[in-house]
């Protein structure tokens, strides 16, 4: 018996070649039925990405916030009053070694701030009326929107700097002393807004007035209602442990400490289970992507028996046929994956600079994209190219 | 090697090589209600270098014939060899590699690519044999200068009369140096002059070495050629060699 033949081949460049003869030939149909795995990935990467932009844009804010600011609140009394801390707890906190920063405020009772007289008592708009001490500010990395912080001077008259949702509430912006306010019985004037305080957000719904202004026009016993105190960042926990006995030795239990940053942070990891939701929406629309390519891999075969007879009779083996189409659905879905990917960038851009976020993409969402779309590119092409490696070459041929 | 001589030898005792076609006692019925017996105990020898016109009323299994001897469908009882290769011991990938390397086909319909040149229409008869693009490329420049279009090379087929796309796929099909070179009713889709023209390829063709199949059920395109077989309800009829004036 004669030696068979060399075997038919294909070269790698040709298969390539061959694979992507229909995305050229037909290249609108590529696109429309590559646009569904796009909307699928861009979802998906959009998703991971605002996400990742969003954690940048906290971890960031906590690089410059700090996370050894604690806050030490009265709390409340075993009887259920709201509880006191002693006048001099202020000082006894600034005597721990590693504490660096201490500050305060005291919150008024049954205070609030108008924007004139006529206003009855009982719509207090929810703002508080606090006596802050001048460095609280600095403390809890507090800034700015307008006007000025209280000052030794400012304090001891009857001026007052308003949190920014106070500020909003009251309808109020200019600080430039034009501006007065009703508190207590008495006009106070604004002499400066605060940005949002992200480390202390009590004080964006109140106005902050000077300590002594408050104990001689107000009232006010000069009791701390909380205490802001920063301390190395090695020496929190220390901190934080003997605090309540530091601050109220009568009644450590009362007292409740709390760390803002773990709150900040935990907020940001709160958002992962809305990333994941959406993840998994991503994926649904990525399946329907998928769906749409197998649907034109189908048609495709259709179409084009007569060109796979052709190839049967020029020498292509049924492996050559499958790898064909195969490439085909991949190239497809490749399409589809490289811009969605694009798209879920600039998408992940523009929202990142529209919120003033770092924008931030992981590196694995490249990854993940690519297996993605290798994944559904190979399953909605593995039945029609089966379909197409089995159809015998006569009846490829045979045309009606 | 030596069994398959002696076949040849008993059947055509001058010929000195294998027959590039030998059919014998070749039977293939389709299933059906009642069953098509498309070929019927046909036996065939085809011998190195020869035109050989296969010629039959429509439905009497001329292209069944053609697809037995270009190894695209196995015969259901009978011994079909080609190019010396017993067809029903070679699996499907040994099949398609007689295929890509012995075997050349022309259709009726061409079967050209759209919108891709005559120079790589005709490349592609190279496509599954491994050589590269650079060089599938040169050897269809050749074929075509050789059928006559070498001043059509990047030519798309719309680009193209009928006659000049049939001696494209002529030039495909021979691309490969094939030992055989099959052709179902090529002049099925042409007016008179260009089927004429391709007929006068395949003579040139023939005079150069090639052995050619040709499938016509068209009497006068018959005539023309040295040797006709004809056949009528899956059976040859009669095989006459006319002498060429
Ligand atoms: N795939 C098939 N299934 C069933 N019958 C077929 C098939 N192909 C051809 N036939 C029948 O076999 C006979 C021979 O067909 P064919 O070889 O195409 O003839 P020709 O090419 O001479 O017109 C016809 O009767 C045809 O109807
Ligand atoms: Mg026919």
């Amino acid at each position: 018996m004669k030696a068979a033949p060399a075997p038919s081949r294909l070269r790698p460049r040709d298969t390539l070649r061959v694979a992507s003869s229909g995305v050229r030939t037909r290249p609108l149909r590529a696109v429309l039925s590559a646009l569904g795995i796009a909307v699928g990935i861009a979802a998906m990467v959009t998703v991971v990405g605002v996400s990742a932009s969003s954690r940048e844009q906290v971890n960031e804010q906590l690089r410059n916030l700090g996370t050894n600011l604690l806050t030490v609140s009265a709390g409340q009394t075993l009887a259920g009053g709201e509880s006191k801390l002693p006048e001099d707890s202020v000082d006894m906190v600034a005597r721990i070694g590693p504490v660096t920063t201490v500050s305060a405020i005291g919150t008024i009772n049954d205070m609030s701030v108008y924007r004139n007289q006529h206003i009855p008592v009982e719509e207090t708009n929810g703002l508080a009326v606090n006596a802050a001490r001048t460095d609280l500010l600095d403390t809890v990395s507090g800034t700015l929107a307008s006007g000025r912080w209280l000052d030794d001077a400012l304090a001891k008259y009857p001026t007052v700097v308003l949190g920014a949702n106070a500020a909003e509430r009251l309808g109020i912006t200019q600080t430039d002393g034009s501006v007065e306010v009703w508190l207590g019985d008495e006009w106070f004037t604004v002499v400066g807004i605060l940005d949002p305080v992200p480390l202390a957000p009590e004080l964006d719904s109140a106005a902050m007035i000077g300590w002594p202004v408050a104990a001689d026009e107000l009232g006010f016993d000069g009791s701390p209602t909380t205490i802001y105190e920063r301390s190395d960042e090695s020496a929190v926990e220390d901190v934080r442990v003997v605090l309540p006995a530091t601050v109220n030795p009568a009644n450590p239990e009362e007292v409740s400490v709390s760390r803002p940053s773990d709150a900040l942070a935990a907020q940001a990891a709160a958002d992962e289970t809305l990333t994941t939701l959406l993840l998994a929406l991503g994926g649904v629309a990525l399946l329907v992507g998928g769906i749409g390519v197998a649907n034109t891999m189908v048609i495709a075969v259709l179409e084009r028996r007569s060109e796979i007879g052709l190839r049967r009779a020029l020498g292509a083996t049924r492996p050559h046929i499958r790898r064909q189409f195969l490439g085909e659905s991949l190239l497809l879905a490749g399409l589809g994956g490289v811009g969605g990917a694009a798209m879920g960038g600039v998408a992940t851009l523009a929202f990142a600079t529209y919120r003033d976020w770092p924008p931030a993409m992981p590196l694995w969402v490249l990854g993940g994209a690519a297996a993605a779309t290798i994944v559904v590119g190979a399953i909605a092409g593995a039945y029609p190219a089966a379909r197409a490696a089995r159809l015998p070459p006569t009846a490829a041929l045979a045309t009606i | 090697m030596s069994m398959q001589t002696e076949t040849a030898a008993t059947l055509s005792p001058t010929a000195v090589n294998d027959p590039v076609v030998l059919l014998e006692d070749v039977r293939r019925v389709y299933p059906g209600q009642p069953p098509v017996r498309a070929l019927d105990g046909v036996s065939l020898e085809i011998n190195a270098g020869e035109l050989v016109g296969v010629v039959g009323p429509s439905g009497s299994g001329k292209t069944t014939m053609l697809n037995v001897l270009g190894t695209l469908d196995r015969a259901d009882a009978g011994l079909v060899q080609i190019d010396g290769y017993d067809v029903s011991s070679l699996s499907d990938r040994q099949l398609s590699a007689i295929r890509a390397r012995r075997v050349g086909f022309v259709f009726q319909q061409f079967f050209l690519a759209p919108g891709v040149s005559a120079l790589d229409n005709v490349a592609d008869g190279l496509l599954y044999s491994g050589l590269s693009r650079h060089r599938r490329r040169a050897r269809a420049r050749q074929t075509l200068t050789r059928v006559g279009l070498a001043d059509r090379m990047h030519h798309k087929p719309n680009e193209l009369s009928g006659g000049q796309r049939q001696r494209v796929a002529v030039a495909r099909a021979l691309v490969g140096k094939p030992s055989l070179l099959l052709a179902d009713e090529p002049t099925g889709a042409l007016d008179s002059t260009s089927g004429a023209a391709v007929l006068k390829l395949l003579h040139e063709l023939r005079d150069g070495g090639t052995t050619i199949v040709v499938i016509t059920h068209d009497h006068n395109v018959a005539a023309e050629l040295p040797r006709q077989v004809h056949i009528l309800d899956g059976k040859i009829e009669s095989d006459e060699r006319v002498s060429q004036i």
